[in-house]
């Protein structure tokens, strides 16, 4: 009994399709059909939203340009003006990130972002462009950005290493920092409702406080989606304008 | 043809908008208790991405060359230092941006 019903076991990945080509198994996964209903219901939502463009918007229409107008401005505030062409790429993301983690907070359903291997390779994937990016627009001069301006030389071996790791450091902690917080949650909400059957009657009182974390998490939900598209936008500044 | 219960003229519409918006802004601070969640577990991965990515980096150089354990001390130490650095950095760009302290 404590092994289908324990708080961990909403994050296992169940092949709903086998699929074996080359010898790698690549089926498709609760965790595969979760990202295609995503992209889905976004694609809805943009549709729908973007159906009518009334002067004065609907409801939807005001849902949509909500969330453009909001990763505009954070690719304004953190980029620039250069940030332009970075537009579709961190509202693909952001909007990606978001339904994930909305759509996990459905009961029975299964949230995408709390496998870290899913947020890592996002991570990893910005980490490697922002890289690239960095030297395609200044070529070995990215390599200033490890030495502070300023600096005594004598201070280089230390710090260079220093900037490197923190360098380093960034995937991890942008895919740890998403991942930890849905797992957390969500292993939270599945305790305390363990509690809510095993306390009988006096179990009102941790369904009360899951109606509060549920609020929680479906802020968290949101926020962690808007983080992710944040330092994304502050990865890509650190590239182009190359300083911290 | 003055009646009561229109809305006072419009010439005093600036300074009633202007109002109106002073007592908006007042409220805005009201999210950052909820916030500071977000803002706590933020630090902590900093710090401890960065402690991470130094001990697994001294780890690969000491199987590499055999010198177990003194290059996994050392950039374990490194570590630490990156990850106090950026917490510092994202602790100073909150700071900077106090108006909306998401990030």
């Amino acid at each position: 009994m404590a092994a289908e019903h324990s708080p961990l076991e909403q994050f296992a990945i169940k092949r709903l399709v086998e699929l074996d080509i080359g010898g790698v198994d690549v089926s498709f996964t609760n965790s595969s059909l979760m990202m295609v209903i995503a992209v889905a219901s976004i694609t809805l939502f943009l549709m729908v939203g973007a159906r009518r463009h009334a002067m004065v918007p609907g409801r939807w229409q005001s849902m949509v340009e909500l969330a453009y107008e909001l990763v505009a401005k954070s690719v304004r505030d953190n980029i620039g003006i250069e940030g332009r062409p970075y537009f579709a790429f961190v509202f693909s993301l952001f909007m990606f990130l978001l339904f994930c983690n909305v759509l996990g907070l459905i009961p029975y359903s299964f949230t995408v972002t709390s496998h870290i291997i899913v947020t890592f390779v996002f991570a990893g994937a910005i980490f490697i462009g922002v890289t690239v990016l960095g030297f395609v627009r200044h070529g070995l001069k990215f390599f200033g950005f490890f030495l502070p301006p300023g600096v005594p030389i004598y201070l280089a071996p230390l710090l260079v290493p220093i900037e490197f790791i923190s360098y380093l450091s960034r995937p991890i902690s942008l895919s740890v920092r998403l991942a930890a917080n849905m797992m957390a949650g969500h292993t939270m909400l599945k305790v305390f409702a363990g509690f809510v059957v095993a306390l009988g009657l006096m179990g009102v009182a941790p369904l009360i406080f899951i109606v509060l974390l549920f609020a929680l998490e479906t802020l968290i939900a949101f926020l962690q989606a808007y983080v992710f598209a944040v330092l994304t936008c502050l990865y890509i500044n650190d590239a182009i304008h190359l300083h911290h | 043809m003055k009646r009561d219960d229109l809305p006072p003229p419009i010439e005093g519409l600036d300074a009633r908008i202007r109002r109106a918006r002073d007592a908006r802004d007042d409220t805005k601070s009201t999210g950052q208790q909820s916030t500071g969640l977000a803002w706590a577990a933020r630090l902590t991965t900093e710090m401890f991405a960065a402690l991470v990515v130094g001990g697994g980096l001294g780890w690969l150089v000491d199987r590499w060359l055999g010198t177990r354990p003194w290059f996994m001390l050392v950039f374990l130490l490194i570590g630490c230092a990156a990850g106090m650095l950026n917490a510092y950095r994202a602790a100073r760009r909150f700071e900077s941006r106090a108006d909306d302290g998401v990030i």
